[in-house]
């Protein structure tokens, strides 16, 4: 046969590393990582690029419109909604990630338990269905109900939804490497479970999960400021992006701004992590890639 | 017998001059195919034969015009049929040709016919594009094609769905597919190679018999020097592109006069079991007995189905000797293999390993076992961990029992030199070996824990010929040096033949006969031993004497 299978893997390290070069993944990658920088430094500094405390009230100076002093205007307490916006986004940021590291940590260990075990198999799987027939604003909901509204709270409501998608790809994954021989040769060399569910196994996991992280943070990202939106998410003292438009909600006619500024935010993080996701999943699975054209 | 027919007054059909294929936009890296000719005449069969990456696939894909886009295209050269170039054609024209002047079958025919589709539509369908009969004169025409075929009970088959048929039955529909227009070249990629050698010595038969009854020129294309043996008229024996050598059968197999075809034939492992060797008075490592492994499914309420994977297998083996398992697909030779691995567990009988009872031990009582015991498998790209250096893959075993790193390290490079590798691999990852430098890597972390047994599951089926003869006469070596017992599951009768000291051969999960290599295969006394032994690809000649076998 003049063309062998392509079975032959390089390593996941030798695989990201395409991602850094442009030839290969096109410019929309760099122009995301760009974009999300911008943001992550603006949101990590707000201390220092703040221009008012955004905490403090000032009825004299209620919504008004951008000017020197107040670079996007203020709100409805008079408070500026610039400084208040990127303090918002550290929130949001540390509530998405946080959320992703949870969800693939706690649906990693699951779904190769899920997937190695075969009794384990048929009732992890059938909670999992459960989980997943629950709307998961409802159990986000309901947990802020019951706990009180906390970034504690907040990040379980947002977790415990993606656990169950993390674990059914974690299973699906680890199904089909079990089979692979080198496993049953890992068996064979006397090699004890936890090592063939560490070491053989959960690599095979990685490049899904790297892809499968950036969606979870994206989601958490709008999931929280969906929640405090609604008003089941953080106490309206500390400022995320959903929060700020939910109070923005009342003042919309008389200041836009409001409502805008950090919505465009939140849509340039969704969308850049995304496009980084994208380019993430082309690049190790170059299959995805030809199949797209 | 070898074909001896006198085809120069026929007229030539397929002429290639000069053909070069070239990696697309890449002028400075060597050619796929550099300038290679050759030609067909009507009735006549030429065999490309060559070992992977020779280009015999690259030729058959650029005569049909299905070169892929993007990654190869033809530089320079003709492809006439019949006095066109087919080069110079539109896709357009080469769309019509296809089917009606030129057609091709393909190794796996699963994956050829569409899953969702009936066969007798998707034969009917090709008739849509070339004829304008009506309904019923195509029909009339598939069930004829179909009965050529010999398809048995061809109403019900014109019915059925590519997975209802078995694989002899979907090359047939295949072939069936490709010949009902009647092209004057049929192109066979390799068609026999997935399917079992019972089956494949039917389609050969049936290829032959077509071509004789429409006077179809075929262009065969196999690494199989069996086969080549069986239906070719002449061969091409190509290597790197290049074709090195061409000639009449009987000339290319008696009197090779290129050093790589000497090479190739003399790499064919003989049909004729080696010489008995001297039963060393050693009490057996691993016995067997009454081993029987059976699949049980069906749901709490529904009804309950049994599959009887193997059953009632026994044999003792001791060390130093070999022990053959052969059969063909779904014979249970693998679950043997399994149950004695203790990958799964057997569902009655005994394994007895050095004494001890191994068949329901557990997974912890199981572990100082284990390393008595190891395993190669088929599928070289597969058997090592894609994402870990070859030092991690080799020292793992050891590892495991607590041997400390240096040591593991040290034993490591000892045995890299005994499969000839270089020291260095220790450093680099399986994707960038070939299959037979990985085979021998499976080897040598096979042997690292000095087991007393090694199975051997269809280890050299993936490999080409001379890398399969290279890896068999390590595993000689490795038993000759450490007294090692082996196991060989394999379907290749050929090989089973060169290595084994017994023989057992399986069928649908019986034993049907088992004893000495050289009496089983030289006397077989069940039908199906027999069959199994006419089947196999020109077993009326010596490759490496280069003459016929007396019978």
């Amino acid at each position: 046969m003049a063309m062998e299978p392509n079975l032959t893997q390089k390593p996941l390290s030798l695989r990201l590393l395409s991602l850094v070069s442009p030839t290969q993944t096109g410019i929309a990658p760099f122009i995301a990582a760009f974009m999300l920088l911008a943001v992550i430094g603006l949101t990590v500094f707000s201390p220092w690029i703040a221009t008012h405390d955004p905490l403090a009230m000032d009825p004299l100076m209620r919504l008004k419109p951008p000017s020197d002093e107040y670079l996007l205007g203020t709100d409805g307490f008079g408070r500026d909604l610039f400084s208040r916006m990127i303090l918002g986004g550290r929130i949001s940021l540390l509530i998405g990630c946080a959320a992703a590291v949870t969800a693939l940590g706690l649906g990693v260990l699951i779904g190769l338990v899920a997937g190695y075990f075969r009794i384990a198999d048929a009732i992890i799987m059938r909670m999992m269905d459960a989980l997943m027939a629950m709307p998961s604003i409802l159990i986000a909901i309901a947990l802020v109900a019951l706990n009180g509204p906390s970034i504690g709270s907040v990040i379980a409501a947002i977790t415990i939804p993606e656990v169950p998608r993390v674990v059914r790809l974690v299973r699906s994954v680890v199904l089909t490497a079990r089979e692979e021989p080198y496993v049953e040769a890992a068996v064979a060399l006397g090699s004890s479970t936890p090592k063939i569910l560490f070491q053989h196994l959960l690599p095979n996991t990685m490049a899904p999960m790297i892809v499968q992280g950036t969606y979870i943070v994206a989601s958490a990202i709008l999931t929280e400021a969906l929640l405090s939106f609604l008003g089941a998410g953080i106490s309206t003292e500390i400022p995320t992006w959903g929060n700020i438009m939910a109070e923005g909600r009342q003042y919309f006619r008389i200041n836009p701004g409001i409502i805008l500024w950090p919505g465009l935010l939140l849509t340039i993080c969704v969308l850049s992590i995304n496009l980084i996701g994208d380019a993430a999943r082309d690049a190790l699975d170059p299959r995805m890639k030809k199949r797209e054209g | 017998m070898l074909r001896n027919r006198d085809l120069t007054d026929a007229p030539e059909v397929l002429r290639i001059r000069d053909l070069v294929v070239e990696l697309t936009g890449n002028t400075t890296a060597p050619p796929v195919l550099k300038g290679i000719s050759f030609d067909i005449r009507r009735g006549e069969t030429v065999c490309l034969v060559g070992e992977s990456g020779s280009g015999k696939s690259v030729t058959s894909l650029a005569t049909m015009g299905l070169l892929p886009k993007g990654a190869l295209s033809v530089r320079s050269g003709q492809i006439l049929l019949d006095g066109q170039d087919l080069l110079a054609c539109s896709a357009r024209q080469m769309k019509q040709k296809r089917a009606k002047n030129l057609a091709m079958i393909f190794q796996e025919p699963m994956t050829a016919l569409n899953p969702v589709m009936k066969v007798g539509a998707q034969i009917v369908e090709v008739l849509d594009l070339h004829t304008d009969l009506s309904a019923s004169e195509k029909r009339a025409k598939v069930i004829d094609i179909m009965e050529q075929v010999h398809l048995p009970d061809v109403a019900r088959i014109f019915d059925s769905y590519p997975h209802q048929l078995s694989g002899g039955q979907r090359q047939r529909i295949m072939i069936a597919m490709a010949l009902i227009l009647e092209p004057a070249l049929l192109i066979a990629d390799e068609p026999t190679t997935a399917l079992d050698v019972t089956t494949q010595k039917q389609i050969l038969a049936l290829i032959a018999e077509l071509q004789a009854r429409h006077g179809t020129a075929v262009l065969f294309i196999t690494h199989d020097m069996g086969v080549v043996a069986e239906i070719a008229d002449r061969v091409c024996v190509m290597r790197h592109g290049e074709i090195l050598e061409t000639g009449p059968i009987r000339q290319v197999l008696e009197a090779p006069h290129h050093g790589y075809t000497q090479a190739l034939l003399g790499a064919v492992p003989s049909l004729v079991p080696r010489a008995a060797r001297v039963l060393a008075e050693k009490p057996p490592i691993l016995i067997a007995k009454a081993l029987g492994k059976t699949y049980r499914s069906g749901s709490v309420f529904g009804k309950k189905t049994e599959i009887r994977a193997s059953h009632d297998v026994n044999f003792d083996l001791s060390p130093g000797r070999t022990l053959g398992i052969v059969g063909e697909s779904g014979s249970g030779k693998t679950t043997v293999a399994r149950s004695i691995m203790r990958l799964i567990e057997p569902t009655a009988g005994q394994i007895l390993l050095d004494g001890d009872d191994i068949a329901h031990l557990s997974t912890a009582a199981m572990k100082p076992q284990r390393r008595k015991l190891q395993v190669v498998f088929q599928d070289p790209f597969r058997s090592l961990n894609p994402r870990w250096t070859i030092a991690r893959s080799l020292t793992e075993g050891p590892l495991n029992y607590g041997v400390p790193y240096d040591k593991a390290i040290a034993e490591a490079k000892r045995l890299l030199r005994i499969v000839s590798l270089p020291e260095d691999a220790l450093k680099r990852y399986p994707h960038q070996f070939s299959g037979g430098q990985r085979q021998r890597i499976a080897i040598a972390r096979a042997v690292m824990l000095e087991p007393e047994v090694l199975v051997a599951d269809e280890a050299v089926s993936a490999l080409d010929v001379s890398v399969q003869a290279q890896v068999l006469d390590l595993l000689a070596e490795l038993q000759r040096q450490t007294g090692i017992a082996i196991i060989f599951i394999t379907h290749d009768l050929r090989v089973a033949a060169q290595i084994c000291d017994e023989v057992l051969v399986m069928k649908r999960g019986e034993v049907v006969e088992q004893g000495p290599a050289a009496q089983v295969l030289h006397d077989p006394q069940h039908d199906y031993t027999r069959a199994l032994i006419h089947a196999a690809p020109g077993r009326f000649w010596d490759f490496a004497a280069r003459t016929p076998l007396s019978a």
